[in-house]
């Protein structure tokens, strides 16, 4: 097994060269800079800029130069936020996103797996389709209706929450539950999908013919196998999870991390758009290694090879 | 399971049936169509997604108002005998800004699906199979593509080529069938472990024959959920794309467009919500009846009925 995610480890380093380098040249094809705003600039100005962040070398001058700090672990000066390194604003709003996220995740899984595992087993029954109902009607609702929904009844109908802010541990309920609700939906419907698939198995007859209880059937035996689909979908869904929402953050008006992928695009603020990719990335990287391993180890049929 | 035994009378005397009598069984796909007929709810949600897909062809045509015919003297009037659906901002029909929204929609579900079912399966069940090196390349492909920017893709798309609806397909196609590819990798790395896989290749059959005849069968409950889960999903990243100024642009509009700009206003005039969303609910609801009968129908395992 050690092996096996050394090797992993190894590969992605030429997997994160290609990101970074197709990123470091696509964001560069779009028209506009990061100077190139409402506000006319006058020359002159803009001139000092550009070459005050280094912008008038050639591009592929450029490039080897963010590659060389990059190897030092810094991601450079953004260019929107004056005076800001991108490594600050990761580590202030990073943060933000990853307590949001891992609370989001907490409920999705709980919620969701419950659900999905009283689907399965009570199959075509009323629970069945009662538990499925709650999930469907999750996909269905989309987090910009769900967001201002449970804003409205919530808090400024009963005001039990303020409408929006990051201040207080209260602060943090209504938009993790919007965000865990959307994701238990897909848990759900998943871990529902796969149970069926596991329960009509022979080794689970055999297990139920050894006098095993119910329980011990459905956690024990069953759930190993019926998460494998929830697994493979987690992997990508959690960096998404944890990098923060658009939407979220700007229904709740957060400040995480979520809103600078879409902005940093827009701004042209190439060095922040190259450090939140390269963040996703390692997480993306990262996370699909711990399914693969954990996908071996759900199914002992699997070997590393 | 019906095997249809039709007597004949050039029986050979022995009463052997004779070889063409053999060979006449039903196919895992007749027999699916059978059950599938006699799920009450799955026919439910076929018909409900054929009407459905009917009115949003024909219905703007036999409609006396044009999607984009403004009528300031009657802006956000509820429903009446006039507007069955009532009128938005702009004093425009909901029922026809539906019905054409409608056609946006199921065409960018569709094309998930499509992208989903084709390159996602295909490219996931190759992967899975052959192991190795082989999937360790494609795989990290995989992660290469999903840790891209999709923001600056898209806005990339839009510089180089217009403002085109054309586009929004090709920016959905392009992401969808990553997870797809992910999960049907890690169904056939735990299929490839079992006895009748061993059997068929055992025998000799190509491997072709063995992933799509032998192991997609086998797999095609987690597919079939995991597509009823894509096409929300990107029914309602059409609306983030038109956001972002790719997709539909006013005054066409779409239900993902119609549902976010609904919330923005859904205390007020809360139809502008209720009638779109209702409509994608029960459009998904409708999708997810289906799904969950084929699943039913085609499990290959299951010998109920």
């Amino acid at each position: 097994m050690f092996r096996f995610i050394a090797r992993r480890l190894l590969e992605t380093i030429p997997v994160l060269l290609i990101i970074i380098t197709a990123t470091f040249f696509m964001i560069r094809f779009v028209p506009g800079g990061p100077f190139t705003s409402e506000k006319a600039v006058s020359p002159e100005i803009k001139a000092n800029l550009e070459a005050h962040y280094g912008l008038d070398k050639p591009l592929y001058q450029q490039y080897f130069d963010y590659l060389g700090s990059l190897m030092k672990g810094d991601f450079g000066p953004s260019f929107k936020y004056p005076n800001r390194t991108v490594n600050e604003i990761i580590a202030d709003k990073l943060p933000v996103s990853l307590e949001l996220g891992l609370t989001s995740l907490v409920v999705a899984l709980i919620l969701g797996i419950t659900l999905g595992v009283i689907a399965a087993i009570k199959r075509n029954t009323w629970m069945d389709y009662f538990s499925s109902a709650i999930a469907m009607t999750g996909i269905c609702i989309p987090t910009f209706v769900l967001g201002p929904l449970l804003v409205l009844v919530f808090a400024i109908h009963l005001g039990w929450f303020n409408a929006s802010g990051w201040y207080t541990s209260y602060d943090r309920v209504l938009p993790a539950a919007t965000l865990g609700l959307v994701y238990s939906a897909y848990v759900a419907r998943l871990t529902r999908g796969g149970m069926l698939e596991i329960l009509n198995q022979d080794y689970i007859r055999t297990a139920r013919a050894k006098g095993a209880s119910e329980f011990r059937v459905i956690f024990r035996h069953a759930l190993r196998g019926g998460l494998l689909p929830v697994v493979s979908f987690l992997g990508p869904a959690i960096a998404g999870i944890l990098t923060g929402s658009f939407v979220i953050e700007t229904i709740f008006q957060i400040p995480g991390l979520g809103r600078e992928f879409v902005n940093s695009a827009f701004n042209r603020d190439y060095t922040l758009v190259l450090g939140t990719v390269i963040l996703y990335a390692s997480l993306i990287i990262v996370l699909n290694l711990v399914v693969d391993v954990v996908q071996v180890w759900l199914n002992p049929k699997l070997k590393f090879d | 399971m019906s095997v249809s035994l039709s007597p004949s009378a050039d029986r050979l005397p022995t009463g052997i049936p004779a070889p063409e009598d053999l060979e006449e069984g039903t196919s895992l796909w007749k027999d699916a169509w059978h059950r599938l007929a006699k799920n009450r709810l799955a026919v439910f949600g076929g018909s409900v997604l054929i009407i459905l897909a009917v009115a949003c062809i024909v219905g703007p045509w036999l409609s006396p108002y044009g999607y984009e015919d403004n009528n300031l003297n009657n802006t956000f009037s509820p429903p009446s005998g006039a507007h069955w659906l009532g009128t938005d901002q702009l004093g425009r029909d909901l029922l026809v800004r539906l019905l054409v929204g409608g056609r946006i929609s199921i065409g960018v579900g569709l094309c998930a699906t499509f992208v989903a079912l084709t390159i996602g399966v295909v490219y996931g069940a190759v992967a899975g199979f052959f192991g190795g090196k082989i999937d360790s390349l494609m795989m990290r492909i995989v992660d290469i593509m999903y840790a891209l920017p999709f923001t600056i893709f898209v806005i990339l798309l839009m510089v180089f080529f217009g403002r085109d609806i054309w586009l929004l397909f090709l920016a959905i196609g392009a992401v969808e069938w990553l997870t797809m590819a992910r999960i049907v990798r890690g169904q056939i790395m735990s299929l490839k472990k079992m006895e009748f896989i061993e059997a068929a290749r055992s025998i000799g059959l190509g491997k072709r024959r063995i992933i799509f005849r032998h192991m997609i069968p086998n797999i095609l409950g987690p597919i079939i959920v995991y597509t009823t889960l894509t096409i929300p999903a990107v029914m309602l990243l059409e609306a983030f794309l038109s956001f972002l100024g790719l997709g539909v642009q006013p005054p066409l509009s779409s239900w993902g467009v119609l549902i976010k700009d609904g919330a923005e206003k859904m205390e007020e005039y809360p139809w502008l919500l209720m009638f779109p969303g209702v409509v994608f609910s029960l459009t998904l609801f409708s999708l997810n009846f289906l799904g969950d009968g084929l699943r039913d129908a085609l499990d290959v395992r299951s010998s109920k009925d």
